[in-house]
C-alpha cells in the first residue's frame, strides 16, 4: 500500500540510498509486526485471565485457554519476531554490503502475503484448526501462504546480498545467511512431514521438538547474535574484540544448538534424549564465547560518550545479551536428567522459552529498529519519551513476567516430586505465581502497545511530511503563476 | 582463495546433521514401529481408536487441551519387591534368615511371616539387597518370588502403572504429549476415570466435581434445554448447586460426548515388553501374577511361585 510512495520519495535528504531504497518495504513489515505483537500480548493477557477466573469464556467456543494460548504464541513467533527478523535481516543486508534492496514491490508483496498468512492461521486456529504441535499451531494451509511469503522474502534477501559490495563481508553474514536458509528446511520439513504426509507415532512429538528447538533456539540466536554482531561494535564505536571468537560461536551453535529440544524421559528411545542432552550442554561454549566477546567489546558498560539516540538501542541489545545468556544457561541446567525431572512439565519450561524469545530475541530487536528506522527517514523518527518508557515497561515486564514463573516451575516440578502432596495444592500453589506473572504480561502489553504507538506514529509523521511536500510542491507553481484569478 | 563456498557447504551439513539425526533416524526407528502384544496377556496392543473417541481427539486438539495436561508418565527407576511363597523345612534357619533380612523386627512380626503365605517381604531396595534376601531364604531352603516394578512419583499419583513408551501413541495423530502440567497427565486417565457422567459434570463445571480446580469451564459443549420439551435421557444429573434452574435441563452436545469418549479411551497402562510390571501381589494378600488390570485378583489361590516377572532392560 505504501511502496508506491518510495520512489516519489525526495532525494535532497541526506539519506543514503541503500537505505532509502528499502523504506517502504521494511515499514510495512515493521508496521505489521508491531501490531501483531500488541495483539499476541493482549491475547496472552487474555488466556491469563483464565486463571483468574476459569468460567470467564465458559460460553463462548472461540476463545479457550488452549486457543487463545495457541494464537498468542503464532502471533508473537510468526507475526512479530519472523516479521521483525526478517526486516532486521534485510536492513542489514542492505546496510552491511552499501547495496539496494532489490525488487521494492516484490518484497512488499511478500511482506503483505506474510500477514495475510498470520491472518490466515489466526483465524484458523480460533475456528478449531489448531494443529495441536507447539510453536506450529497454524494449520498447513496458512502455513503453505508463509512459506510461499518467506520464499519470496528470502529470494529478495539472496539477491540483495549477492548485490553486496566487494569487501563487505562480516561475521553477522554469516549467522544471517544460516538463519536465511535454515527457516525454510525447518518449517517445510515440520509442515510436510506433521501436517501433510503425517508421520506415524511419536516419531511426530521428536520432528516438533525439534522444530521448536531450531526455531526457538537456533535461528533465533542466529539473528539475534547476527543483529548484536554488528550492533554492538557500531553502537559503543568500538571494534568486535574477536572475529575468530564470533566464528566459534557461529560453529557450536549450529553444530550443536540445532540437536536440543527433546526432553529427559520422553517416551522415544533413549538415545534421542540422551544426544539432545550432549548437544544442549555443548551449547556452553555459545554462551562463553558471545559473553566473552560481548565483554571485551564493551569493556562491560555502556561506553559514557555516546549519543543519547545510540545509548537506548544498545540499552536494549545489552540487555537482549544478558537474556541470551541466562536462557542459554536455563537450556543447560533444564537439559540435565535430574534437574528436567524438576523443571518438565512445569512454568519452567515458559519461562525459557519467554526468556529466549521475548528477553532476547524481541529485545534485541527492538534495539536494531529504534536505530534503524530512523536511518529509513533521514530525520527524527521516534519519541524518545516514549522509547525510554518502552524500554523501563519491557525489561521490568520480563523480569516480573518470567522469574515468578521459572521460580514457580521450581517449586511446582519439585512438588509433584513428592507424592504425598496432593496435587489440588499443587495447582494453588502454581496458581499464585501465574497470578504474580499477570503483572509482568501487563507490562509487557503497555510496552507492546507504546512501542506500536510510537513506530506507527513515526510512519505516519513521515508519510504527512511527504504529503505535505508533495503538495506545497505541487501547489507552488499556481502560486507562483499568479495564484487563483 | 575464496573459502565461501566451502564454508557455506560446512554450515550446511552442520544443520543438516540434526536432520538426520531428529528427522530421518527417528522415522526410520520409531517411524515403522507397529503393534505389539501386551506382556503377559499376548493380546494385541494397541488397538485403534473407536470412532467416537478418534472425534474426540479432534476436539482435544481443536481446543487446545495439550496445552494444560500432559500425556506422558515417566517413571524413574524401578524397585524391588521380594515376595516369600515358602518356608521349607527348616524353620530355625528361616528364621534366622529373615531375623537378618528384617534387622529390628521382633519375634511375633517374624514368627507372623511363617503363615498365611505369600507374604511381602522387601520392597523398594535396590536389586543388591533384593537379591542377597533372596538368597539367604534360598540357602535357608525358603522360596521367594521377585518382583520388579516400575516406580516414581507419578506412578505414586496413580496416574498410571508404567511409564510412557512409544507403542501408546502408535494410533494418534497428531500426538499431543503435552509440555505442561497445570492438570493432572491424562495418558491413563480412562483407567482412574472411567465414569462417562463424571467427565460430563467435570466439563461441564470442573468445580463441581473438584474443589479448587481453575480448570476452565466447558460449557460450549452443553445445551441449555427447557424441561417442557421433554426429558433428554443424555441430561446431566447435577446437585442442586450447579446454578441450573429448576425448569432447564443440560444436554450435552457430541463433541462433549465424543471427547468424553477420547478421555476414557485414554489407557496406556498394558505391561508391554518395553515397558513391563508386575501387576501382582497387593501386600500379604495374594502371590499370583494376574495378567492384567482389567482382571482385578481376588481370592487367588497361593500357590504358584513360577512365574517371574520379565526382567527390564536395566
Amino acid at each position: 500500500m505504501n511502496s508506491s510512495t518510495s520512489a516519489s520519495a525526495p532525494s535532497s535528504d541526506v539519506v543514503p540510498c541503500t537505505d532509502l531504497s528499502c523504506r517502504a518495504p521494511l515499514f510495512i513489515l515493521l508496521k505489521s509486526s508491531a501490531v501483531w505483537l500488541v495483539l499476541s500480548s493482549l491475547f496472552g493477557f487474555l488466556a491469563t485471565m483464565t486463571f483468574h477466573k476459569p468460567d470467564i469464556f465458559a460460553d463462548c467456543s472461540v476463545l479457550t485457554y488452549g486457543r487463545l494460548r495457541g494464537v498468542s504464541s503464532s502471533m508473537f513467533l510468526y507475526g512479530f519476531c519472523l516479521q521483525a527478523g526478517i526486516a532486521t535481516m534485510l536492513w542489514l543486508f542492505v546496510r552491511i554490503g552499501r547495496t539496494p534492496l532489490v525488487h521494492g514491490v516484490v518484497t512488499c508483496a511478500g511482506a503483505a502475503l506474510w500477514n495475510l498468512g498470520v491472518t490466515i492461521g489466526v483465524i484458523g486456529i480460533f475456528s478449531g484448526d489448531m494443529t495441536g504441535f507447539e510453536t506450529l499451531e497454524m494449520p498447513r494451509y496458512a502455513a503453505l501462504v508463509l512459506f510461499i511469503a518467506y520464499t519470496v522474502l528470502g529470494i529478495v534477501a539472496a539477491l540483495t546480498l549477492r548485490n553486496r559490495e566487494p569487501g563487505t563481508f562480516s561475521v553477522s553474514h554469516w549467522l544471517l545467511i544460516a538463519a536465511l536458509f535454515w527457516f525454510p528446511w525447518i518449517y517445510s520439513t515440520a509442515n510436510l512431514l506433521l501436517l501433510t504426509f503425517p508421520v506415524r507415532g511419536v516419531t511426530q512429538s521428536v520432528i516438533a521438538w525439534w522444530y521448536a528447538n531450531n526455531l526457538q533456539f537456533v535461528w533465533f540466536s542466529l539473528v539475534g547474535l547476527g543483529t548484536g554482531f554488528y550492533f554492538i561494535p557500531k553502537l559503543a564505536n568500538r571494534v568486535l574484540h574477536s572475529t575468530c571468537l564470533a566464528a566459534i560461536s557461529f560453529w557450536f551453535l549450529i553444530l550443536f544448538g540445532s540437536w536440543g529440544g527433546i526432553p529427559n524421559r520422553a517416551p522415544v528411545p533413549a538415545w534421542m534424549p540422551a544426544l539432545s542432552t550432549i548437544g544442549t550442554v555443548l551449547t556452553v561454549f555459545v554462551l562463553l564465547t558471545v559473553a566473552m566477546n560481548a565483554c571485551r567489546t564493551l569493556g562491560c558498560g555502556i561506553p559514557n560518550d555516546l549519543p543519547e539516540e545510540d545509548r537506548l538501542p544498545l540499552r536494549f541489545i545489552k540487555f537482549g545479551l544478558f537474556a541470551f545468556l541466562l536462557a542459554g544457561a536455563m537450556n543447560i541446567i533444564g537439559s540435565l536428567l535430574q534437574v528436567s525431572s524438576y523443571t518438565d512439565f512445569t512454568w519452567f519450561v515458559p519461562a525459557k522459552a519467554g526468556l529466549q524469545s521475548y528477553g532476547f530475541f524481541a529485545m534485541t530487536l527492538f534495539g536494531a529498529i529504534y536505530y534503524f528506522a530512523p536511518t529509513l527517514v533521514a530525520g527524527k523518527f521516534w519519541c524518545p519519551k516514549l522509547a525510554r518508557a518502552h524500554f523501563l515497561l519491557a525489561a521490568a515486564g520480563v523480569i516480573l513476567g518470567l522469574l515468578p514463573l521459572a521460580i514457580g516451575g521450581v517449586v511446582q516440578g519439585s512438588q509433584l516430586l513428592n507424592p504425598a502432596t496432593p496435587f489440588m495444592d499443587i495447582v494453588k500453589h502454581t496458581v499464585m505465581f501465574i497470578r504474580i506473572s499477570s503483572i509482568g504480561d501487563i507490562l509487557l502489553l503497555a510496552g507492546n502497545v507504546i512501542f506500536a504507538i510510537n513506530l506507527i506514529g513515526g510512519i505516519i509523521r513521515y508519510y504527512r511530511a511527504q504529503v505535505e511536500v508533495i503538495y506545497t510542491a505541487a501547489t507552488a507553481d499556481v502560486i507562483a503563476a499568479g495564484g487563483r484569478p | 582463495m575464496n573459502y565461501g563456498p566451502l564454508i557455506f557447504l560446512a554450515a550446511f551439513f552442520a544443520l543438516a546433521t540434526s536432520w538426520f539425526g531428529f528427522v530421518l533416524k527417528p522415522q526410520m526407528q520409531i517411524g515403522q514401529l507397529s503393534q505389539t502384544v501386551t506382556v503377559p496377556g499376548n493380546d494385541t496392543y494397541p488397538l485403534n481408536r473407536a470412532g467416537l473417541a478418534q472425534q474426540g481427539a479432534e476436539v482435544y486438539r481443536a481446543n487446545g487441551c495439550a496445552s494444560c495436561h500432559s500425556q506422558n508418565v515417566r517413571q524413574f527407576g524401578t524397585i524391588c519387591e521380594v515376595v516369600l511363597t515358602a518356608t521349607g523345612t527348616n524353620q530355625t534357619a528361616l528364621i534366622a534368615a529373615l531375623r537378618e533380612i528384617k534387622a529390628g523386627a521382633s519375634d511375633q512380626e517374624i514368627a507372623s511371616f511363617l503363615t498365611g503365605l505369600p507374604k511381602q517381604l522387601v520392597i523398594g531396595p535396590s536389586r543388591a539387597v533384593a537379591d542377597k534376601a533372596v538368597d539367604s531364604i534360598k540357602s535357608a531352603g525358603g522360596k521367594t518370588v521377585m518382583h520388579i516394578k516400575p516406580a516414581g512419583p507419578e506412578l505414586a499419583r496413580g496416574w498410571g502403572e508404567r511409564q510412557s513408551v512409544a507403542e501408546d501413541f502408535l494410533y494418534d495423530s497428531p500426538v499431543m504429549l503435552g509440555s505442561q502440567r497445570v492438570g493432572p497427565d491424562l495418558a491413563a486417565v480412562g483407567m482412574r476415570l472411567s465414569d462417562v457422567n463424571w467427565h460430563l459434570r467435570h466439563l461441564y463445571n470442573p468445580r463441581l466435581e473438584v474443589k479448587g480446580s481453575v480448570m476452565p469451564s466447558y460449557r460450549f459443549l452443553f445445551e441449555k434445554r427447557k424441561l417442557a420439551a421433554g426429558a433428554s435421557p443424555d441430561a446431566l444429573v447435577l446437585s442442586a448447586g450447579a446454578g441450573v434452574p429448576a425448569d432447564a435441563q443440560i444436554v450435552p452436545k457430541r463433541e462433549a460426548i465424543a471427547l468424553v469418549a477420547y478421555l476414557t479411551s485414554l489407557r496406556s497402562q498394558e505391561p508391554l515388553f518395553t515397558a513391563p510390571y508386575s501387576t501382582a501381589t497387593p501386600p500379604a494378600s495374594s502371590g499370583t501374577n494376574a495378567p492384567g488390570t482389567n482382571a482385578p485378583v481376588a481370592g487367588a489361590s497361593p500357590t504358584t511361585n513360577s512365574t517371574t516377572t520379565p526382567a527390564p532392560a536395566k
